[in-house]
């Protein structure tokens, strides 16, 4: 540090509420630069085994080892311009989805845990869910048989599945709905790339955009009797039987 | 400040071009090695180390993490794996050894570019500039760190532009290439020195574990000292020199604001500085100089 600085009392004094001054201001401008970089665009998706995104942004160290693990070259590192906090590693699941490898080597290569090393099944990874975004483009809503994003599912029947129900358009014929299942969807992006709209009508969307939440104070009759082992009032369950005056 | 006398031109004259020149052509072949190690993959298939600064692996067994990311990682409360901790503990052991802030002049890819900017400075651009208090840093660490521990979030890794070049010259990007163009201009037309010297938080960290390293610059010959300013001249933390060079006690460079550049051994006709260790206090005069042994 500079020699010689005013040593007397009230020298140290002013140096000392510079310095605050200086901390404090650089600390805001940081705060806000922060801020700013939790924008994480919807379509950027991170790779297996991410913890939740302010989570994830304390722990990774921005190095790139994710991406050099990566062997189809999926992940991308943000840049300061991009859709991303700087040096973050993300993927578009419209330009490459992640191929779900087995031995998930992103996630192991990661050497601060922000990637979590505790996912060994890659099936468990949840990267983001697929959503149906646009029923009104997709063609088996629309009475076809495309099937594409069921097909390319690698947990197919279990993301995905077709739900038939009757077209009312044509009054004879079926509508092969596709369905995710959340509980099951690695948020891999396969079906979003594979979509063979020029814009997909599936979309894999991060959890925090995509989940909703039952506030906590809600109670679901059937699971509270389930988890008490009866009826909550008993009795209650049964309606007056009405029928015409004098009826059997 | 504008010198009449260009630095290292006596040295150059009485000990020969290289003589002159030697660390500093060291250090830009220990820049571009370590990017090398890094870029030998990407570009040829061979793999030593992958990564960036903040993080590495080298041949897939040296873990190595910039101990101020991780430092700031924890602030952030993240529970990290093991991996990071002993990364950072190498780092951080390695700089105690051998000299703080020669991350910031052997290392760091931001050094070249201020380098330039503080010697086309030195030709071309008259008058002082903005005058930043070399203590600045320790703030603006200061505030890096505590923003770091506010939102929960590594904060300076948003902008850091020391890493952030490293990764586009290694991942390609544009970013830090606009950072390294600003930091550059900033150098030459606004303050001397300006942000490795007054700014950046990476160079201020390494400087607080530079005020206990072993390796240092040391006056050891500054009896034949002739004053004639080349070395504060070329010096990127001038204030440094002074307590070695003309006090009566230890000839070592102390502080830690010191980069261990050796530009000074470099530039200095009379051959008074040279590597040592911080507790090397021998003062021999004269030293034996390369024209002597040639």
């Amino acid at each position: 540090m500079a020699a010689g600085a005013n040593m007397t009392r009230r020298g140290l004094l002013r140096d000392a509420a510079r310095g605050a001054a200086v901390t404090g201001l650089c600390s805001a401008g940081f705060f806000g630069l922060v801020q700013q970089s939790r924008a994480l665009a919807p379509n950027f998706l991170r790779p297996p085994g991410a913890l939740a995104e302010a989570d994830f942004l304390a722990a990774c160290l921005r190095c790139g080892l994710c991406v050099r693990a990566c062997p189809y070259d999926i992940l991308k590192l943000a840049d300061f311009v991009g859709a991303a906090a700087n040096g973050t590693p993300y993927f578009v699941a419209r330009k490459i989805p992640c191929e779900m490898c087995e031995d998930i080597p992103c996630a192991k290569a990661c050497p601060s845990g922000a990637l979590d090393h505790a996912l060994e099944n890659i099936d468990d990874a949840r990267m983001g869910v697929a959503v149906i975004t646009s029923r009104e483009t997709c063609l088996n809503l629309q009475g076809l048989r495309c099937d594409v994003c069921h097909r390319v599912c690698p947990l197919s029947g279990k993301a995905i599945t077709l739900e038939d129900r009757h077209n009312a358009r044509t009054g004879k014929h079926a509508i092969f709905e596709p369905v995710v299942h959340a509980d099951a969807c690695t948020g891999c992006g396969k079906c979003e790339k594979a979509c063979v709209l020029e814009e997909a009508a599936i979309k894999v969307l991060p959890l925090a955009l995509a989940n909703g939440k039952i506030a906590a104070h809600y109670r679901l009759g059937w699971e509270e009797k389930k988890k008490a082992g009866h009826e909550l009032v008993p009795g209650i369950g049964g309606l007056p039987v009405r029928r015409p005056e004098g009826a059997p | 400040m504008t010198f009449e006398r260009i630095p290292g031109v006596a040295a150059t004259a009485r000990r020969g071009w290289f003589a002159a020149h030697k660390f500093l052509l060291l250090r830009r072949l220990s820049q571009l090695g370590f990017l090398a190690l890094f870029l030998t993959g990407p570009w040829f298939g061979l793999w030593i180390a992958k990564g960036t600064l903040a993080s590495s692996l080298t041949l897939n067994v040296l873990p190595l993490t910039d101990p101020l990311v991780a430092l700031q990682s924890l602030l952030a409360r993240h529970v990290p794996e093991a991996r990071m901790l002993t990364g950072a503990a190498i780092v951080l052991i390695a700089y105690l050894l051998l000299g703080g802030r020669t991350f910031c002049s052997w290392v760091c890819p931001i050094n070249p570019v201020t380098d330039l900017a503080g010697y086309l400075r030195r030709r071309f651009v008259e008058g002082k500039g903005l005058i930043l208090k070399p203590a600045t840093r320790y703030w603006g660490l200061g505030g890096v760190l505590l923003a770091s521990a506010v939102t929960g979030s590594i904060a300076y890794e948003v902008i850091n532009p020391v890493t952030t070049f490293w990764r586009d010259l290694v991942f390609g990007g544009v970013a830090g290439l606009v950072m390294a163009a600003m930091i550059f201009l900033f150098d030459l037309f606004v303050a001397k020195n300006g942000f490795c010297g007054h700014l950046c938080p990476v160079g201020a960290f390494y400087g607080l574990i530079g005020a206990k390293t072993v390796l240092r610059v040391s006056a050891r010959g500054r009896e034949n000292c002739d004053d004639c300013l080349d070395c504060f001249a070329v010096c990127p933390e001038p204030l440094v020199i002074a307590p070695a060079l003309r006090g009566k006690d230890s000839p070592v460079i102390r502080s830690g604001a010191c980069t261990a550049c050796g530009r000074c051994a470099d530039v200095c006709s009379e051959h008074i500085f040279v590597y040592a260790t911080r507790f090397d206090r021998r003062v021999e005069s004269p030293l034996k100089t390369e024209s002597q042994n040639g």
